[in-house]
């Protein structure tokens, strides 16, 4: 499978790889490279030209910002993260190793999982459910955007042309918070056909989906009804509430929506029997 | 020395190709370059039914690197030849539509090859195919294997009216038609046994060069039959006969039968070499290329009725099945569903009445031909079944209406009342060896399969639907006597004999070279302990060469785990007559009689006289410088011989898979499997194992997750690995293996060959075990794979709730 012809940049620093991004049409940031080339072997996807982020090592590492929360460079892959301090956290435990294999963890980013926003990816729940915050820098310098507004639908995030997304900020969690992630994977892929990452605490529920609409999304009505004091098996009921669910060859929408109540239960659960 | 080679046969020796495959120094048909190499890449049909108006390839010529662009009008070859009608020349009707090298007038189906670029970079090819412009006129498409036969379908092929490629039936219909009427009890259920994707490591590609000096042409491709593919590319597609055409094929990594068969590609890279002058040209398929054109397995619409006693006597079995072939036939397609399917439905049992009726049908799919196991599997997943179904139907335990029906070991040879196995000439195989039920009970009792109702309430009370279910498989393998399988017989259009050459060089070293070709097997290693321990030099001062037709003898090539028992007979008999030869050359070296020696090992000494001895070494130096030969005795230690197998061998074992639903999801696991296998005596017992490990998963594999699937419009929906599901490793539990060994009175080993016996046997057994574990929802059976949302569908459906 060969990819069509594309030019290729590989600048070092970020402010490089900004004007690299922002001086031309149908520019794509390549990270990891796990899901874009792929498609571009495929030629589901073609470009003008790559820029290749992969050495600007500014971008890469886990720091602990002292109040108990992660700030998580874009570029730092799935093994690096199995292998900070934010693993610590029961969801990404959970999820890491789920996330293909081997090869896959050695190489795909955070950052690219996030940016590439694969309606089906695990990262963006889990995101989701720990209220993290993106930030991006472009050629008018940079903003933060909350992960709630980041994820716009398929494949599209909140991110502009130029900009890159360069860090990724886990805030701390109540003491006494539990957190975890269940999903049911596609079998061929991996990717999920439900996946939940959910966050439980004294302050509520954060519960994060993925895998089930055109996009990941808060299940709002869910954290919700906890909040109104109903059981989880209560609450997971209203887990599509307001979502198009998704239907394809593996996976109709009754199942999906069945499913999503179901793994919902399962991921609140889990992270409750974490809480202290 | 000696007393250490004797014990090579039947040792887990380490295989011998792994010191390369492992380090990276394999040499796979990609590994291959040449100077003035050009590429090759194919325009493939974006339709599954159209007609061909017009190719416009001007701009594409015109694209940088490009020094070709084929079309399928320019190339003077025949339709690709197809090998083995449903019922040889029986005198049934074969409605015969084969591939073109390139598709001329019309496609039928998405992925059909359509024009060619030749290029000097791969991507250069692959670039320009995105220049040619093909007029298509779309026709409606029909995908479905039973709607294909149906009134008003969309017709592919004006030979062959409602689509049918053929209407073959085995057995005896009348005493069967009895049978079933005059039943205490009869059962029936339509069975979907659904298409596959066989997914080897290595994709499928070729090298073709023709030297214009000479006139002759080289392919190297990545195949399973490199002899048979000199016939039928050379002589039946391009009209260049044996001596005009070398094949060649290299480390292959895997085929699963896909390799077997003639493909348009063959024909195509020699067309454009001679096309260029003589520069080699190399096609290498992307795995998008694997999964539309090259073939698929399986795909069967089966109704099975069974019929029998309240005591748990059948009595009688008739199978009726839709075969889908796919848009043309691939090279030996109508065979798999026919001979290789219908011929052995009543597995290892005692049936006396048995009736099939098999029709193969066009449809706009891939095409369709031998995937592991190829027809014994889709077998034994109707008549294992269609065991378990009776059973329940009369409320006896599945084990014990197997035990009841078990052909018994006083039964061999056993010759299939139904004629099941006897050939259109009279000539006929016979189930040779058996013993059925010591290999059922162990496996009942490793599984623990007694003692099941209590795990099963354990399992409940965690949400879980725990289901074991039995596979007794019968294999029919090491395939095949010549007059059986032959022209006026079966109809394969060739004899199945196996052939090896022994040398025995000036130093000592033995080079072995063998008419089969591997694919990953390890053959290598097998005929080293084989002739190692035959004529009893040390493994390490043997080689196996294969795989050329220049340089080894011709040999039908390895499919149908005919391996072990074709081939290897003829290597013994091969160094049978080294040891023969040489006996007469010690004995003239010793000034004894031929009588006189006695050979043990590697040893040839005066009986009696155990210091007159001589070394196969000292002998081969003799007979190779040969200024010292008994009259008459030609020189050199170099012997050929030919084997045809008297019958085929017949393996056979119980499998045990235990299964856990999950109820609330419809997710299931495998979380026991359990396999007593009785394959003969073995060579080398890790390389069975890992024969059955590989077999066993892909086996699962259907059961549970694979399945091709194609929209109605002829897409194949299930395109990549994104879509197909696999089995990984994660999703096993440890294979429990264990054997009970009958050896096999056809051959000197008593082996009987064990590449598809995993895939034929596991396949039913998970299949059962997912149904008895929502019987207690009252479902009966559910067709493959068990995905889980479609086994929460049923698990809602049978509970009445909402699906």
């Amino acid at each position: 499978m060969i990819p069509a012809a594309f030019d290729y940049e590989r600048p070092t620093t970020l402010d490089e790889a900004i004007r690299a991004l922002g001086a031309g049409n149908d520019v794509k940031v390549l990270a990891g490279g796990q899901s874009l080339l792929p498609l571009l072997k495929l030629r589901l996807a073609r470009v003008e030209r790559l820029v290749d982020i992969g050495r600007v090592g500014e971008l890469r590492g886990v720091t602990e910002t002292g109040d108990g929360g992660f700030a998580i460079g874009a570029l730092t892959t799935y093994a690096q993260l199995m292998g900070s301090p934010a693993a610590r956290l029961g969801v990404l435990a959970d999820v890491l190793p789920t996330i293909g294999d081997v090869q896959v963890r050695n190489l795909g980013t955070i950052g690219g999982s996030i940016a590439h926003a694969d309606p089906a990816s695990d990262m963006p729940a889990v995101l989701l459910a720990l209220d993290a915050t993106v930030v991006a820098r472009g050629l008018n310098g940079e903003r933060t955007i909350g992960i709630g507004e980041f994820f716009r639908g398929p494949f599209e995030t909140a991110l502009r042309d130029d900009e890159i997304l360069t860090e990724i900020r886990i805030p701390a969690l109540p003491a006494g918070s539990g957190s975890a992630y269940a999903s049911i994977e596609q079998r061929a892929s991996g990717y999920a056909l439900v996946g939940v990452a959910a966050v439980t605490g004294r302050a509520g529920a954060q519960v994060g989906i993925t895998g089930v609409g055109h996009a990941a999304y808060r299940a709002s009505a869910v954290e919700e009804a906890l909040g109104r004091g109903a059981s989880i098996q209560q609450a997971a009921a209203h887990a599509t509430d307001g979502i198009d669910v998704a239907s394809d060859i593996h996976c109709d929408r009754d199942y999906r929506t069945a499913m999503t109540a179901v793994y919902v239960a399962r991921a609140l659960e889990a992270a409750t029997g974490r809480a202290g | 020395m000696a007393t250490d080679v004797q014990d090579v046969l039947g040792a887990r020796v380490k295989r011998v190709e792994d010191a390369r495959f492992i380090t990276g120094t394999g040499r796979f048909l990609d590994d291959i370059s040449f100077p003035g190499l050009t590429h090759l890449a194919i325009l493939r049909s974006p339709f599954a039914h159209a007609n061909i108006r017009s190719i416009d390839t001007s701009a594409a010529k015109a694209m940088p690197g490009v020094v070709a662009v084929i079309t399928g009008a320019e190339i003077p070859y025949n339709p690709l030849p197809m090998a083995w009608p449903a019922g040889g020349s029986s005198g049934i009707q074969n409605n015969v539509n084969t591939p073109r090298v390139l598709a001329t007038d019309s496609v039928k189906w998405t992925g059909e090859g359509v024009a060619a670029v030749v290029a000097e970079t791969a991507e250069q090819a692959v670039d320009a195919l995105e220049a040619i412009h093909v007029d298509w006129e779309p026709l409606p498409t029909i995908v479905d294997t039973e709607k294909a036969l149906e009134p008003g379908a969309p017709q592919l092929h004006e030979n062959a009216p409602n689509n049918v490629v053929f209407e073959w039936t085995v057995g005896d219909r009348a005493g069967t038609e009895r049978a079933i009427a005059d039943a205490e009890v009869v059962v029936r259920q339509r069975l979907v046994n659904q298409r596959l994707i066989p997914n080897p490591m290595e994709v499928r590609g070729d090298i073709g060069r023709y030297d214009p000096g000479t006139d002759e042409y080289t392919l190297w491709f990545s195949s399973q039959t490199p002899h048979i593919q000199r016939l039928l590319v050379g002589i039946f597609t391009m009209g260049i006969p044996e001596h005009k055409l070398r094949c060649i094929s290299p480390d292959v990594g895997g085929a699963f039968g896909t390799k077997i068969f003639c493909y348009p590609d063959y024909a195509l890279v020699l067309y454009a070499s001679k096309l260029l002058g003589g520069r080699p040209v190399k096609w290498v398929e992307t795995r998008r290329e694997n999964y539309v054109a090259t073939i698929h397995g399986r795909d069967h619409v089966t109704f099975v009725e069974v019929a029998g006693k309240r005591d748990g006597e059948v009595t009688g079995l008739r199978v009726k099945t839709i075969a889908n072939m796919g848009g043309r036939l691939s090279t030996i397609g109508p065979g798999i569903p026919t001979t290789l399917y219908g011929r052995v439905l009543s597995g290892c049992y005692r049936i006396p009445n048995v009736y099939a009726e098999v029709t193969g049908v066009y449809t706009n799919t891939a095409f369709v031909d031998a995937y592991r196991g190829a027809g014994r599997p889709e077998a034994t997943y109707v008549i294992e079944r269609a065991m378990d179904l009776f059973a329940d139907e009369i409320g006896m335990d599945p084990a014990a209406v197997r035990r009841k029906n078990f052909l018994p070991p006083d039964a061999f040879p056993y010759d299939n009342p139904s004629g099941l196995l006897t050939a259109v000439n009279g000539s006929k195989i016979y189930i040779d060896s058996g013993n059925y039920e010591p290999a059922l009970n162990k496996a009942l009792t490793t599984a623990g399969y007694y003692e099941l109702d209590k795990a099963k309430e354990e399992a409940r009370r965690r949400g879980k639907l725990l289901g074991v279910g039995l596979s007794s498989y019968l294999e029919v393998c090491g395939v095949a006597p010549s007059k059986w399988i032959g022209a006026v017989g079966e109809g394969w259009g060739a004899a199945m004999w196996e052939s090896a050459n022994i040398k025995v060089h000036l130093t000592g070293k033995i080079v072995v070279t063998m008419g089969t070709q591997p694919q990953g097997q390890g053959h290598e290693t097998t005929y080293t302990q084989i002739v190692a321990h035959e004529l009893g030099v040390p493994m390490e001062d043997i080689v196996v060469q294969h795989s050329d037709t220049q340089g080894t003898p011709f040999g039908y090539g390895s499919y149908g785990s005919r391996t072990s028992n074709v081939g290897s007979t003829a290597a013994i008999k091969a160094a049978a007559k080294i040891r023969e030869k040489a006996k007469r050359m010690a004995a003239h070296m010793l000034e004894a009689a031929p009588d006189d020696i006695e050979v043990e090992g590697a040893e040839y000494r005066v009986k009696g006289s155990p210091d007159r001895k001589k070394t196969l070494q000292e002998i081969a130096f003799a007979l190779d410088l040969a200024f010292d030969t008994p009259e008459g005795m030609e020189p050199y230690l170099d012997e050929t011989a030919y084997h045809d197998t008297p019958n085929c061998t017949f393996p056979f074992g119980t499998h045990v898979a235990i299964v856990e639903i999950d109820e609330a999801t419809g997710e299931v696991e495998l979380v026991r499997y359990v396999a007593v296998d009785d394959v003969g005596n073995k060579i080398n017992p890790m390389i069975v194992e890992g024969q059955l490990h590989g077999g066993i998963v892909q086996g699962v594999g259907q059961a549970l997750w694979e399945q091709a699937i194609y929209g109605e419009d002829g897409q194949l929906l299930s395109g990549s690995m994104l879509d197909y599901a696999l089995p990984r490793a994660s999703w096993l539990p440890n294979l429990e293996l264990d054997e009970t060994v009958t050896p096999s009175p056809v051959n000197p080993l008593g082996v009987k060959g064990v590449g598809e016996a995993g895939a034929i046997a596991s396949t039913a057994a998970v299949s059962n075990a997912v149904v008895d574990a929502l019987s207690p929802l009252g479902i009966r059976h559910l067709d493959m794979p068990y995905t889980a949302d479609k086994v929460w569908r049923t698990i809602q459906s049978a509970k009445g709730g909402q699906a």
